[in-house]
């Protein structure tokens, strides 16, 4: 079959996202790259992979979002010396995932201007990959000297500002420098991998089964769509069918994960405009959907909720009653709230022309998710590709095309209240029925592709499987790897003072894209 | 303005009451004398150091300063520089890329100074234990007064761990 609309030939993976596999030679990289570019296609992760125990050499891997699915890519490479032409000319989003495999697996993207190290810091010297098989992952080194080259900018008047990685406020760890004069920002250059913690290399060191908590813990904010990736990879893998029951609880799950969030982020760009009545207000309604959420399925985040197979927690019908009645209470207080930012001369004032990402830089640099949506790019997986239960709820997108902090705060409010219309949907017809059913022992070699919409976008995950039920590669893939790339251009000709307000608006992970 | 006054006036005070200090959250003997630690107990001033969290601990530390927990009210706030503070609130597992900036966030913190380690991960390393990129738990790289565990822990249990830190022996 061909992969959908790309000239290769290509298998579906099975799985309830709708994924094809190609394995292409590498001569043939640039061809179908530069197809995907004319097509539309939207760069969702790159990552490599060792397969010298299978007898090969490295590995390229490409996954690219088209109108019909997702397209997995994989390039074969050399044993020794591995590389490949890079793509960073034609989807820059790729120039980080291009220098992390490097830093990780030694596979080198050739013609890519940019060849520093990403997410290798002090912690293993150059020439020492850890994701590749002989490398044993309690392996420590002495540090060595972290330099890094920014990029520098000269000219009258020009002086830089480092911050980080210890951050002002509580916020993940990560080092930006800004070049500013007077007031307004040149130039930004963020360095990240601050948290890298080895995640990709644990998961090889666990089973199918152990690797569900893990995956759950690569973005805490993003633990239900991470789970549910993870577990529709899983399932894939093994030809596991979750229990309906068990799809609409996930959904439930999703939309409360993205209600909560939201709240949270729009309190902080209250906060962030010196409107502490906005923190406070949001603050308390997400309060009170956490706690709910604590009483009813035991955890306040819904770690560990979704598992493979199914869900870790069932909903009586009074917990059913609960959430609609806690929804609503929130949505009129939301609407409320709307409407005061809405008419805060302050607010609007701050929010407005703010941290500009124009719709078509966006599609150029591909933005995603959330604020892809608010620069116009209208993708939601929800409803591109549904899979149980919105296959049945027909999603609606939110978009805007300013590009501003607040086209950002309008999406979030939209979706607010598409996520209570699409609960109020789930609950009401919540089928009957078992929401587990257990996972079989997968065989080697088999792959899954878990493709989930959370909060903050598109989330991706990966999965080979090794013998004996272990992982032999996973690549788990928060979108903020797409999207940091564009912070550095929506803060460019604001001033420093709007940089923690911008930096909200797109709230990205730190923890996700470091791995 | 009238509908922003009408939304104060309306949500009134949900600030709940803090938790008691638990001596069981203790790592450290007690390393300060009850003097400071009455200054402390007044006005306690907290940097936060992410060290390498999933960021799951950051959620309910953002919830501590939420309405109903309202830590502010009990003199405890959060600045921006460990220059300014008394006690280091730190999350991990402890990255082996975040262990220099951790070290000299612990170094720029004045003395008398404490240390409250937050989550399991904190506590112990968590699932992501100790190898090539993480250090493990926080007392690997920095003095641990108290250690709060729990996937993230909840506010209240944060709360706990700080008013632990600081509760002196003689509080009476």
């Amino acid at each position: 079959m061909p992969a959908p609309e790309l000239l290769v030939e290509a298998e579906r993976i099975p799985g309830a996202a709708p994924a094809f596999r190609a394995v292409i030679e590498p001569s043939r990289l640039r061809e179908v790259c530069e197809q995907a570019r004319a097509k539309n296609a939207r760069l969702v992760a790159l990552w490599g992979s060792d397969e010298t125990p299978r007898g090969g050499g490295f590995a390229l891997h490409i996954a690219f979002a088209l109108p019909r699915g997702l397209a997995w890519l994989t390039v074969p490479l050399a044993r020794e010396h591995p590389r490949y032409h890079g793509i960073a000319d034609l989807f820059p989003a790729a120039n980080r995932m291009q220098r992390a495999a490097y830093d990780l697996l030694g596979i080198h993207a050739d013609e890519n201007p940019d060849h520093r190290k990403w997410l290798r810091h002090g912690a293993w010297p150059g020439g020492v990959f850890p994701l590749r098989k002989d490398f044993d992952a309690a392996s420590r080194f002495p540090r060595t000297a972290d330099g890094y080259p920014f990029v520098k900018v000269d000219g009258e008047g020009v002086h830089e500002i480092p911050v980080g990685p210890v951050h002002a406020g509580t916020i993940e760890p990560g080092h930006f420098r800004f070049s500013i004069v007077g007031e307004k920002i040149l130039r930004l250059e963020q360095r990240l991998g601050y948290k890298h913690k080895g995640i990709e290399k644990r998961f090889e060191a666990m089973t199918l089964d152990e690797g569900a908590r893990l995956a759950g813990r690569v973005s805490g904010d993003s633990t239900v769509a991470f789970a549910w990736a993870y577990a529709m990879a899983a399932e894939g893998a093994t030809g596991t069918e979750p229990p309906p029951r068990a799809a609409a609880l996930r959904g439930c799950f999703l939309e409360l994960e993205r209600i909560a969030n939201h709240l949270g982020d729009l309190g902080y760009l209250g906060n962030d405009v010196a409107l502490s009545f906005g923190f406070f207000q949001f603050w308390r309604l997400k309060e009170d959907l956490l706690r709910l959420n604590g009483e009813l399925f035991g955890h306040r985040y819904l770690m560990d909720a979704v598992t493979p197979g199914g869900v870790g927690c069932d909903l009586s019908l009074g917990g059913a009653a609960r959430i609609l009645t806690a929804l609503d209470r929130i949505e009129p207080e939301v609407r409320r709230l709307r409407a005061i930012y809405d008419e805060h001369a302050g607010v609007q004032d701050r929010f407005m022309t703010t941290g500009e990402v124009a719709p078509e830089l966006a599609a150029r640099m591909g933005l995603t998710g959330l604020a892809g949506r608010a620069s116009g790019i209208r993708h939601d997986l929800r409803v591109d590709h549904p899979v149980a239960p919105y296959d049945a709820l027909e999603v609606r997108i939110a978009a805007q095309d300013g590009g501003d902090v607040a086209a950002r705060a309008a999406v979030r409010f939209d979706e607010l209240f598409e996520s209570a219309r699409l609960l109020r949907l789930l609950l009401a017809r919540l089928p009957e029925g078992p929401v587990r059913v257990p996972v079989k022992e997968p065989s080697p070699g088999r792959l899954g592709v878990g493709w989930v919409e959370g909060w903050r976008g598109e989330v991706l995950v990966a999965l080979d499987t090794a013998e004996r039920g272990r992982i032999h590669r996973l690549h788990p893939h928060d979108p903020s790897w797409q999207n940091w790339p564009l912070l550095e251009r929506a803060v460019l000709d604001n001033i420093v003072p709007d940089f923690p307000l911008i930096n909200k608006s797109f709230n990205l992970s730190y923890s996700g894209q470091d791995l | 303005m009238y509908q922003l006054l009408k939304q104060v006036v309306k949500t009134g005070l949900v600030s709940e009451a803090p938790p008691a200090p638990d001596e069981a959250l203790r790592a450290l003997a007690q390393r300060l004398d009850e003097v400071v630690l009455k200054h402390f107990g007044r006005a306690l001033a907290i940097r936060h150091v992410d060290a390498g969290s999933c960021n799951g601990c950051e959620l309910e530390i953002h919830a501590t300063n939420s309405p109903y927990y309202n830590l502010e009210r009990l003199g405890i706030k959060f600045v921006a520089s460990p220059r300014h503070a008394d006690l280091l609130l730190v999350t991990g597992p402890v990255s082996r890329n975040m262990e220099e900036a951790l070290r000299r966030t612990y170094e720029a913190t004045p003395e008398p100074k404490l240390v409250v380690a937050i989550g399991d991960c904190g506590c112990t390393g968590g699932i992501f234990g100790e190898s090539y990129a993480s250090c493990g738990r926080v007392a690997n790289v920095i003095p641990v007064d108290v250690a709060v565990p729990g996937c993230p822990p909840t506010p209240v249990a944060i709360m706990q761990g700080i008013l632990t830190a600081v509760a002196a022996k003689a509080q009476g």
